[in-house]
This record gives structure tokens, sequence and C-alpha cells, in this order.
């Protein structure tokens, strides 16, 4: 198996940051035995894909008792050959993640802070608002150029952006809530 | 892409224009395995990198001059006639004839025929081919006709020659022979050369015609639809081919059909008549708009109704609604409302200072995240060295923050890079109230449709007859994407009664997709993805995980590639017209006259080491035999291929230029869109400015990811960098009177940012047509936010320097090549 640098560190002792793995002088022999034995013993495996570049390494995700305890490369991936860059071996800082906000946040206009809000209620008020914008800026019918009547069914006052890092289904799902909502100004991350 | 990351391998060159083995460091190994198998690997790049490093040769060129390098590939492969002859003639429009009228940019001082000043645009009707009685193109063989594509492109690319490559480039001469040598002299019949590229090109005033460049260099040397070749296009998010497969962008509906026009597409049969050829593939384009409406509509798309097509909002014009249309048209108060679904556009996109303001003008604001992004928390954008805070009291927007969860937390499918997809397993709840962002798309959805229930007004059915039932709370993702595959509506026959499918069953094949409300499919190039197995049990092909071996290299039971699981596409021509492989060394489909046909009393068949990207049982000699790019009207690669900027690509100075254009009297792209934004917002330096002398470019680095709100937020990556930085050339810093380390102030018209010199050997001055002409890079990671712990995680917006301008058919922004001012400490 890989050895994350985390791993590392904590198996290995070091503690400067930016030392290399594989330094001259330091055997990683039993450190990688350590991890493995310990780590992923009776822990529960799932497949992924890694969430950074579009190289799509495929990756082996362990588990006990429903927290991610590691994410590695999989051996078998044929276009990657189980490698995982820096930061496809970081991907288990963005689960397990102090600064990960895990409640709904509010800011009223004018505000200086973020309320908590149950996520029904930030469901609701946003499809409150999307009603009310969409309805106040539809253009059902529009002349054309010819000067002929078109049904163009368009709200020029909503846009939306992204994403090109979250799922076919998802951006399956938003795009046929979009286009039929009359949402015309929508865009991923394909020109930035 | 329209390889694969594994076939790299077989590669007799590489040419990297991009950082490969910075930006994707994993599939980098594919190249150093070709390298290993004694491979050239050729690296063309304003900046010495480790991609350099890795390399045989490192090209250095001036950003932003793509163009007169690749046109000098051409003429170099041209005059010495090391371009794959059989191949430019059989499989690309080289051969045909162009309508007399049209004059190539050479003829034209830097314009082709047609140009309206006053419209800035092109009137194209000269952009023609000519046609015979019959209404086929003329086509001349030997290639001789001055009215010939092939004459064409060599009278357009005939001031593209070695010195002038060396004046505008910069890049020395005797290193671009030599570079041109070893990449075409590794490339033709026996031998087969890969280009990469990545936002390197993409970005620029002529980001679509850089990349036809390259393609048409690939194309003169027969290196498309081959072992070893093809364009390797390198995307840098997850799922940024998903995404625009799935079009999340304005021009596009799932699977690359035009979002209809308010002008030139009033109802669905004008729609269809208009963008369906008469030949090539997408003649089917009816089966794949009606069963995608059929999809998102269900019962309530009707024959009478279009199938719901005037539910689908039609765009006002094809200049509007992209990603910085959007910024300027929200800056001037005309969007209210706005998405951000996992992006950052406070630092990721161009002139962010815009977007940001623009965003501190909005009703509303939701936001999606995994983290609270600068765009989430751009009502309280703190003070810096370089701005000024913003005060929330001022900014009387509503804000929405959902936390999102990352992908190791729910099911789903990412394509990657080479049109592969993949599924993904949860592996883990996440905490509290984080949900997917299908979840929160899903249950928006549905209050929606709930808040317009009963509604009797036309502009509201479309809401109520979408198809939106995948479950009580969070959707069901496999049911979502056997939608996007596409199901039987009824029990299917072929032509004699026999049953193709059951009703409600997944299909196989976008062959069997039908033009009259039978079949439903949300995006047909994903058709095939989920199918039935014989007891009618659903196979998930994208869950795959069947190894490579060597019987199958591309290893086709890994993931599910789009089209039809075709690994390679345009492999028609991977074998010579008459069906047999160019090379027994760089086989990969050819014709077996003696495979069984699809019809009983007959023979022959494509076979080889890939599904084909072609008709299975065309015969190569008859009709369309040997025409391999199956998607385009008359089968044949384009070296004359209008754009909205010319049929041929030309270079042009980008927007902001340290210099004169050599190449012809016209500085720009004479068609890029510029806005014009009120207060001083996008002003930009004129060439050869005195103030802003330097040109600038931006790039990625491999520990942080794009506007980093996966990266700094995380200490294991947060960590690695001290801080934000400029990498400048030991000459300029002497200049300067900059040591490595200092705080140095960049400047362009737009804004100003703070950062630490990095003084470099990876930078060194271009000699411009005689003159010195020095050039920086800055990383755009960085933002406000971060980790309280790492002051390294934090700093100024990279994209405050850039500006609102761009590609005049995809506007794209100028990010790659801009000019700026360097100076000494905080200033």
């Amino acid at each position: 198996m890989s050895l994350s640098r985390r791993d590392f560190l904590k198996f290995g002792g070091a503690t400067a940051a930016g030392v290399a793995v594989g330094s001259p002088g330091i055997d990683l022999g039993p450190v990688e035995a350590a991890a493995t034995s310990l780590k992923i013993k009776e822990a529960k495996v799932f497949h992924g894909v890694c969430p950074y570049c579009a190289v799509g390494c495929a990756q082996l995700i362990y588990t006990k008792n429903n927290k991610i305890i590691d994410i590695e490369g999989d051996p078998d991936t044929p276009h990657t050959l189980g490698r995982l860059c820096p930061k496809g071996a970081a991907t288990i800082q963005l689960s397990n993640n102090p600064l990960r906000p895990t409640k709904a946040l509010y800011r009223a206009p004018g505000s200086d802070k973020w309320e908590e809000k149950p996520l029904e209620w930030m469901w609701d008020e946003i499809a409150k608002r999307v009603k009310a914008t969409r309805d106040a800026t539809f253009v059902e019918v529009e002349k054309s150029k010819a000067g002929a009547d078109v049904v163009v069914n368009r709200t020029e006052g909503i846009a939306n952006l992204g994403s090109a890092c979250i799922d076919n289904e998802e951006c399956y799902l938003l795009t046929k809530l979009m286009r039929t909502l009359g949402v015309v100004y929508l865009e991923h991350q394909a020109r930035v | 892409m329209t390889t694969n990351l594994i076939d790299i391998q077989n590669a007799d060159v590489v040419m990297a224009t991009s950082n490969m083995a910075e930006n994707h460091p994993v599939g980098f190994q594919f190249v150093m395995k070709a390298k290993e198998r004694g491979a050239k690997l050729i690296h063309v790049d304003p900046r010495f990198t480790r991609t350099s490093a890795a390399a045989d040769m490192h090209v250095p060129l001036r950003s932003g001059t793509n163009i007169a390098f690749f046109g000098g590939l051409i003429t170099y492969a041209i005059d010495n006639n090391l371009y794959f002859k059989d191949y430019v003639v059989h499989y690309t429009n080289a051969s045909f004839l162009i309508d007399p009228e049209f004059k190539t940019a050479t003829d034209r001082g830097g314009l082709f025929t047609g140009f309206d000043p006053e419209k800035r645009a092109y009137d194209q009707k000269s952009w023609k081919y000519q046609l015979d009685a019959e209404g086929n193109p003329k086509r001349d063989l030997t290639l001789r006709d001055p009215n010939s594509v092939f004459q064409l492109l060599r009278r357009q690319y005939s001031r593209y020659t070695v010195e002038m490559v060396e004046r505008v480039c910069g890049i020395p001469k005797e290193k671009f022979v030599a570079a041109a040598k070893l990449y075409c002299e590794n490339s033709g019949r026996e031998k087969t050369g890969t280009i990469t590229y990545a936002l390197n090109l993409t970005q620029h005033t002529n980001g679509v015609e850089n990349i036809r460049a390259l393609c048409m260099l690939q194309l003169l040397l027969g290196n498309i639809g081959r072992p070893g070749g093809g364009v390797v296009a390198l995307r840098g998010h997850a799922n940024v081919q998903g995404a625009t497969d799935l079009a999340v962008l304005y021009q596009d509906l799932p699977g690359y059909n035009p979002v209809p026009l308010r002008d030139a597409h009033p109802d669905l049969k004008t729609y269809l008549e208009k963008t369906t050829p008469k030949t090539g593939f997408p003649v089917n384009r009816p089966k794949w708009v009606i069963s995608m409406l059929k999809a998102w509509y269900g019962d309530r798309a009707t024959k009478e109704n279009d199938y719901g097509f005037d539910w689908i909002a039609k765009r006002a014009s094809a200049d509007a609604y992209s990603h910085q249309h959007i910024f300027v048209d929200m800056y001037n108060g005309k969007l209210k409302g706005f998405f951000a679904i996992g992006q950052n556009p406070a630092v990721g996109g161009p002139n962010a200072k815009l977007a940001r303001e623009a965003m501190q003008r909005l009703d509303w604001l939701v936001v999606q995240d995994i983290f609270l992004t600068e765009t989430a928390e751009v009502w309280k954008a703190p003070a810096s060295s370089s701005r000024p805070a913003v005060s929330p009291k001022a900014v009387k927007t509503e804000v929405f923050f959902l936390p999102a969860a990352p992908a190791a937390e729910k099911d789903g499918t990412l394509t990657n890079t080479m049109r592969l997809i993949q599924w993904h397993e949860k592996a883990a709840d996440s905490p509290g109230d984080v949900r997917s962002d299908a979840e929160h798309i899903y249950q928006l959805g549905k209050r929606l449709r709930t808040l317009y229930a009963g509604s009797k007004a036309k502009r509201d059915q479309g809401i109520l007859a979408l198809t939106w039932d995948y479950g009580d709370t969070h959707p069901d993702i496999l049911k979502v994407l056997i939608e996007m595959n596409g199901v039987a509506l009824e029990e299917l026959k072929d032509k004699d009664g026999k049953v193709l499918y059951k009703k409600g069953e997944p299909l196989k094949s976008f062959a069997d997709l039908r033009d009259d409300g039978t079949t439903a499919s949300g995006i047909w190039i994903y058709t095939g993805a989920t199918v039935a197995d014989a007891e009618g049990k659903i196979v998930n092909r994208t869950a795959g995980r069947k190894k490579a071996d060597d019987k199958d290299y591309l290893a086709h039971g890994w993931g599910w590639a789009w089209p039809a699981n075709r690994r390679i596409i345009y492999t028609r021509a991977a074998a010579a017209p008459a069906g047999k492989p160019w090379s027994e060394k760089k086989k990969l489909l050819w014709w077996d006259p003696e495979a069984p046909s699809n019809v009983p009393d007959k023979k022959g068949k494509w076979v080889g080491l890939d599904v084909p990207d072609f008709n299975a049982f065309l015969a190569p000699d008859a009709k369309g035999g040997d025409n391999p790019y199956i998607m385009r009207a008359d089968g044949k690669g384009a070296f004359f291929g209008p754009l909205l900027d010319g049929p041929f690509p030309e270079h042009y100075e980008p927007i902001e230029s340290p210099v004169k254009n050599l190449l012809s009297k016209q500085q720009n792209n004479p068609v890029a869109k510029i806005w014009k934004v009120g207060d001083k917002r996008n002003e930009l330096a004129g060439v050869g400015s005195a103030e802003y002398p330097y040109v600038i470019t931006t790039y990625r680095l491999t520990e942080h990811h794009l506007s980093g709100v996966m990266s700094r937020y995380l200490p294991m990556l947060a960590e690695l960098f001290e801080s934000h930085f400029a990498e400048i050339s030991h000459e300029l810093a002497g200049e300067l009177e900059i040591r490595n380390g200092d705080k140095v102030t960049i400047m362009t018209p737009r804004g100003k940012i703070h950062v630490r010199a990095m003084v470099t050997n990876r930078f060194k001055p271009f000699t411009i047509d005689g003159k010195k002409v020095h050039q920086i890079g800055v990383p755009w990671h960085w933002g406000y936010n971060g980790i309280d712990a790492l002051p390294g995680s934090r700093g100024d917006i990279t994209n405050d320097l850039s500006a609102t301008v761009g590609d005049p058919n995809v506007f794209i922004q100028e990010t790659k090549a801009f000019l700026c001012n360097v100076k000494k400490g905080v200033v």
C-alpha cells in the first residue's frame, strides 16, 4: 500500500513539516507494515473516485463505525496503476475536517453574522426566492428579429454556476430543473 | 480527449504543451512509460517545470503565441515533406475545393474574406466548398488545385517561417527546428505522436483556434484515431467532462444538442431542421432530442405539444449568458438571484474583484459547498493590503449556505478526462445537516413543484410536467442514471416484429433511440452505461472493475466510456482506406472480410482492439466507408473549419501584449469579445504599455486545487506552501532589485496583489523581435479564507488582476497571457 505523509508523520515520529517521504536513513518497511495492520484491519472497504482533477484515480475508502479511516489508490485501476498525487492522498480531509460547516447557515441582509437554520426552512425559503424572482422577471413570449411572437419561457433574473465538482446525476438533475425553470445563465467551470 | 491516458504509452513522441507532470501527475505516468519504450518528450511552455525536467527538450514560448508556433510546425512539415500524405488525402478535407472568392489571411492583411469592421463580424458566405452537380464537394486528390484546402493551408501559413516563429514566440531558430524535426519525424505511417494540452491553450481570446491549430497539426501528421496518437485534453476538475456532457452550460442541452435560440428555433420542427445535418452521425439528432424531452417531461411530452420543447428556455442571442456575461450582467443589476454550486467565483474566475462586487449587489445568493468559501462570505471579505474590508452592513444580499457532501459520502458517477464514467460508492454518512448536492437540488425542485401546484399558467406547465420522482428524501441515484441512460417506454420491435425491448427496459445503445416518443433518454451519449441482464437485473457498467490485461490493454471492463464504451475515437483512421492497418506496429481497428456481418448471407466487419468508432459493418469500399470523422457532415477531418474568427487559425496578439503583431497589421483577434464595464472595472493596458511592461501568466500547483476550496481548508495540503508567490526570473529580479522571498506588488489596470517573490531560473526573458520581454507567472489558488493556524493558506486573489475579455466562439477568458507591472515591496 502507499503510505501517506500523514501516516508517515504519525508512525515514523517525524515532526518537521516538509520532510520528504523516504528520506535517507529512515527505513519505511516496518512503518508500512504497522500502518497496514493497524489501520485497515477489520475495516469496510468502498470503491471511490478521486474528486480532484479529471484523471479520475479510483480509490479504496476504508471505514470503521461509519467513519472514513483511510483513502488510498486502488491498485487495480488501469489508467492510474493505483497511484494518487498529493491532493488525492489528502482526500480523507475533505470528510474528516473540523472546518466543515455541518449546519445550514443563513445570513440576513446587512447582517454581520451567520445564523444556523434547519434544512427544511432553508429549502423552503430558497424555493420562495426562486419563485418570486422567476415570476417577476419571466419572459414568456418575445418578438423575434423577423417580428414573430416566439415562446421563449425564460428568466434572466437568476443565474447558476456549477459544477464540475459534482456527480453526473447531480448535473443532470440541475440542468433539467434549471432549464425548465427558464434559467439561461447556466455555467460551470469549463471556462475557468 | 480523442484517446485514452493508457494509450499514451504507445506514442513515439509526446508534445506536452501544459505542465502535465505537476497538474496531472498520475496520468503523466503513461508519458514516462512511453519514454521508457523509447519515445521522445518535448515540453512547450514559457516556464521550465517538472514536465520540462522529464523532457528531452524544453521549448520556451512567450504566452499567447501558440498559433504562431503550430503554424510554424505546419509549414515545417509541409516544406520538408514530413506530412502523412495518404492520411491527408483520404481522411481530411485537404483535397476539397473552396469557393474562389475566399482568400486567406496571408492575402488580406491578417483578415479572412468577409470581414465587416462595423459589425466586428465575418460574413462567411465564401467560406464554403465548391459543389458538383449532385451537391457533393468537389475534390482534387492531387492536392494541387490552388483553391484546394491544402493549397490554401499552405498559403495561410506561408508567413509562419522558422524566422517568424523566433521573432514572435521568442524560440531560438535552432531550437524550434530541432523540436519540429523531432516531432514530425516521429509521426507518420510507422510512428505516431500525441499532444497534450489543458487551459494553457484554451484561456486566450483565440482559445478555440489554438485547439484547432493543434488538431490540424495532428491531422497533417496522421496522428488521430491511431495508437499512440490523438489529442490529449487534460481537464482540471473531477467532472468537468461530465458537467459539460450534461450541459450545465449556457449553449448546450445534454449530449451536445444546442440550446434553442429565439430567432432561429421558434418551434421543435424548425429547431430540428436547422440543427440536423443531411449527412454524418448527427442526422440522428431528432431521436436524441425527443428522447431527452420524453425523459424530462414523461407522459406530458406528446407529439401534439412538441414533446414540451417550449418548456425549455430559449436564448435571446448567441452572445449571452456565459460565465463572463453573468458577472457583467450581475454587476449591472440585471441578475437578482444566484446559485454557486461547488464553484467559487469570488476567487476562481477572471476579474474576480468585479465578480465579488457583482455578487454584493444580488438580492439573494445560494452557496452549496463543502467549506465556507470566499463566495459564501463575499459579504464580509476582510481588508487586505490591497483592498479595503467589505462592510457587511452595506451588503443587502441574503445568503443561504447549504453544506454539501464530498464524493466519498455519496453514490454517483464522475466522467474523467478520457470520457470514462466511473461509479463511486457512498462510504460513510455525512455529519450533521450535510447533504449531497443531489438532495439539495432534488428538494428544491420538489418545493418549487409544490409552490406551482395547481397553476394553470402556460409558463408554469414545464415545472409541473417535470419527471421528478426519485424517492422521498435522498434521490435514488441509480434511478437517475437509468433515466439518463434511457429506457423503452413501450415494447419495442424491429422491422420483422421481433421484440427488442420490453416496456421499461434500459436501452443498450443509442442506435435504438427513436424520434416517435417511444424511447426516453436523458443524455444519448450515455446510453449503454446501464443495461439489463437476461434476468432483467440492472447491470451498472460504470461500476465495472475489471483490470486491463494482455488481451485488453484499454480495459473495457473498467468503468464505461462514452460513446458506446469506445476508448479511442475516430479509429477508422487507424486503418488505410482499403481497411488494413497503416502499419502492423500501429494496428488498432481493421476490416476483417471473413468475419460474419449483421446480415445472414454477408461477410465483413471492423474488428480490433477497441469498440469501433464507426459503423462496424460498413465496408471500406462502400459509400462513406472511408469517412473516419463520423460526427462531421463530410466525414473528413477539417483543416478548413469555419469558426466565428476564421476557417483557419491565425495568430493575433493577446488583447494585452508587449509587442505589435509581426504576422499582420491586425493586432488582436478582430472578433474577440471585449466587455465594456462601468466604473472603470475592466480597464485594459495598451500595446507595449510602459506602465504595464511585463507578460503575466497564471497557473496551478500540484498541492493546491483551483480556487483552493478543496485544498486551502485541508491541513495536509495547506501547510505545503508558506505563502502565495510569483515566479520572477533572476534577470527581472536583478533589474528591480528584488531578492528571493521579498514582498512584491503585482499590478494590472484591474487590480493589484501582494505576494512573495520566488526568484527563479524557471523563467528566462524572451527575445521578441530583437527586444527583451520579461514574463512572470502567478498561481491562482489563494483567497481570504483558509486555516487560522496556517497564515500561508490565505493570500491575495490572483484573478483580481485578469480582465473580462473573451474568445468569440465560447467566451473563455484570457488569463494565460496579459500585462502587469511588478514593484518591489508593498505599493
